[in-house]
């Protein structure tokens, strides 16, 4: 096994609705190694970003517990300018809205440059300009010397992301997180950001978490899978046990509803109701109960843990063993 | 950029020649005339038909409009009949100390608007904010008129920290150095007057312009750069929120012609404002259309700045 680069333990981010902190992210334990790639999947409002601003330190209203341990440091309880040392220089990150996320005045050789100067005060003007025009070069933008004086307004959505990819890693970091950083773009962009993304994670050796909701680009792009339901993690597997022999009801869930391309279907199959807002989450017992009730109440757990069914292989809950899918309309109702 | 000013220039052609079609009417719509408010009111009527004849009163409106535009093009703006000279000499006078008000005001107004809006922005909902924006709203609801008469009792009687009245002290040889101090003395405690009541907008605008961007996603990727929270506010957050601030300005200084009106009035300070007023008073109307028309001028020359800075300063709506 390779070198952990991040270990999360018991990571619980709180928000405040009036006079109550409600969690987002509840008691989540997962790791991530050198030149990996873990996939963190699931629906809307399921807490993916949310742990993804906490590794990065970017809420500014949240409570956080737990800890966020990268490379034996607890980032998660880190004063803000030691935080600053680490964000944008050993950690980088991408985020899902590029035609939203530079800043509109600003050139983008100087947005880059930013990043460089932040982290690197000594480095000259001309040193810098240079480094940018090649990192440019490295996302694969035509004409590096225009776009350097060119503003965000005058790039397309694919153009932008590269850019914004240039600047998560411009001070070469370790870990990268990208936040969902094909859902903007097009289909034909998104491969090539995806290809970008596979190429400079080899050129760096870095670990890289990568959120989506997108199982296509998880089966391309990930080593392992975490799959996060209500703020928890219900099942994590490598990727090809997670494909080939799903096991918690959320995750084959999230497979069946993928539609295939190869079988006529007359529907779509969906998962029924949406994952609950946050104060309405339910607290004890399986989040995802609510869901699936054609399954017997007492095949879930009362407390449910995540159990190591082989190894490496997690599943939270007892449910998954007595889970199927519903045969007909009526059983779909449930039996409760 | 050079295109776009020009083009931008050119709109302001028809909008010049309605306004002085829109005032010309205005001012025939009015009842009486100067005849009618400062003649002995035993001269003949008849002799003042004559009078007004002769002055081509009674002329149809078309022939008088062409009569008093050939005049504006040539830089003639009648004869006031209160003070017997020309309008576009005692325009040219006062014009002169309503610019220096203006700009102290303007300065004014933002040298208060500019910490108040950043400070209420960046801590809102704290009652840093609260007191400020509690400010705004006094200051929305306070009369400018009423206003400046109490600063003008406090500062002026009661402290008797600034002079009351004028735009300089009498005696004083212009161009020496104790002339521009008499200048600015007069000017602040009207400026500052003023100032305080018209910068609350601006406060306001500028705190929503503040949380509006602090909540964009580029200040999130600022922050994951690694940008401390000072540089953020001030590379990221203040240049995108100073923007709108910038346009506003053109708005502002119509917003200033009002205010001067008032604040000339109470002050007894000699420009556009005060001339307006008195002349109304007199019916001196060619001073009220000529001093209306050139409000006018400042107000679409105002749009026409806001205008230039924005595309100066966006470069999103730069026109190559």
């Amino acid at each position: 096994m390779s070198e952990k680069l991040l270990e999360i333990k018991n990571l619980k981010t709180s928000f405040r609705i009036k006079d109550d902190y409600f969690a987002a992210v509840d008691d989540l334990s997962l790791s991530v190694n050198k030149n990996e790639v873990l996939a963190v999947v699931g629906e809307s409002g399921c807490g993916k970003s949310a742990l993804a601003f906490s590794v990065m330190g970017l809420h500014t209203r949240a409570k956080i517990d737990g800890n966020i341990m990268f490379k034996d440091r607890d980032i998660a309880h880190m004063s803000p300018s030691e935080l600053n040392k680490l964000r944008g220089k050993e950690m980088g990150m991408i985020f899902q809205d590029p035609l939203t996320s530079l800043n509109p005045l600003m050139e983008v050789g100087e947005q880059i440059g930013e990043t460089l100067f932040l982290h690197n005060k000594a480095l000259s003007k001309e040193k810098r300009k240079e480094k940018i025009i090649d990192l440019l070069n490295k996302v694969g933008i035509p004409r590096p010397e225009t776009v350097f004086n060119q503003f965000p307004h005058e790039l397309s959505g694919g153009m932008r992301q590269r850019v914004m990819i240039a600047m998560a890693i411009a001070n070469e970091p370790e870990l990268l997180i990208a936040d969902e950083p094909t859902t903007a773009l097009d289909v034909t962009i998104q491969s090539q950001i995806l290809e970008l993304i596979n190429e400079l994670k080899d050129d760096m050796d870095a670990g890289i978490i990568l959120i989506t909701h997108d199982l296509g680009v998880v089966a391309e792009m990930a080593d392992r899978v975490a799959v996060m339901y209500a703020g928890q993690i219900v099942e994590i597997a490598d990727v090809h046990t997670l494909f080939e022999n799903p096991k918690h009801p959320y995750t084959r869930s999230l497979l069946n509803s993928v539609p295939n391309a190869n079988e006529a279907q007359d529907k779509l199959h969906v998962i029924q109701g949406i994952v609950p807002a946050l104060q309405n989450l339910p607290r004890e017992g399986c989040r995802f109960k609510a869901r699936i009730p054609w399954i017997e109440d007492s095949a879930h757990e009362e407390h449910p843990e995540l159990h190591e069914i082989s190894p490496g292989h997690f599943v939270r809950c007892t449910c998954y063993k007595d889970f199927d899918f519903p045969e007909s309309e009526e059983e779909k109702h449930g039996v409760s | 950029m050079w295109k776009f000013t020009i083009r931008r220039i050119l709109i302001m052609i028809p909008q010049i020649i309605l306004l002085s079609v829109l005032i010309f009417a205005l001012a025939k719509m009015m009842p009486g005339d100067a005849l009618s408010g400062m003649v002995d009111p035993n001269v003949d009527p008849e002799r003042l038909e004559e009078i007004r004849d002769k002055l081509g009163w009674n002329d149809p409106w078309h022939v008088q409009y062409a009569d008093w535009v050939g005049g504006l093009v040539q830089g003639d703006l009648g004869q006031s009949f209160r003070f017997k000279m020309p309008v576009t000499e005692l325009v040219g006078e006062r014009i002169v100390n309503t610019f220096w008000l203006s700009i102290a005001t303007l300065f004014f107004t933002y040298l208060i608007a500019i910490p108040l809006g950043i400070t209420s922005g960046r801590y809102n909902d704290t009652w840093l904010d609260q007191s400020i924006t509690s400010y705004t709203y006094i200051g929305f609801a306070t009369p400018l008129f009423i206003f400046a008469l109490v600063m003008l009792w406090v500062f002026g009687f009661m402290l008797g920290w600034f002079p009351t009245s004028g735009s300089v002290s009498p005696g004083l040889q212009p161009g020496t150095f104790e002339y521009v101090m008499s200048k600015i003395t007069h000017l602040i405690l009207p400026a500052i007057s003023m100032a305080l009541i018209t910068t609350v907008s601006t406060v306001q605008y500028l705190r929503s312009e503040i949380i509006d961007t602090k909540q964009k996603d580029f200040i999130l990727t600022a922050r994951a750069k690694g940008a401390s929270e000072t540089r953020v506010y001030n590379r990221h957050i203040l240049r995108n929120s100073l923007l709108p601030i910038a346009a506003f300005l053109g708005f502002e200084i119509t917003g200033l012609i009002g205010g001067t009106v008032f604040i000339e009035t109470i002050f007894g300070y000699p420009g556009m404002g005060l001339l307006f007023f008195e002349s109304i008073q007199l019916r001196d109307y060619s001073v009220v259309t000529a001093v209306v028309l050139l409000f006018g001028i400042a107000s679409i020359l105002g749009a026409l700045l806001s205008d230039i800075i924005l595309s100066l300063v966006d470069p999103r709506i730069r026109i190559k």
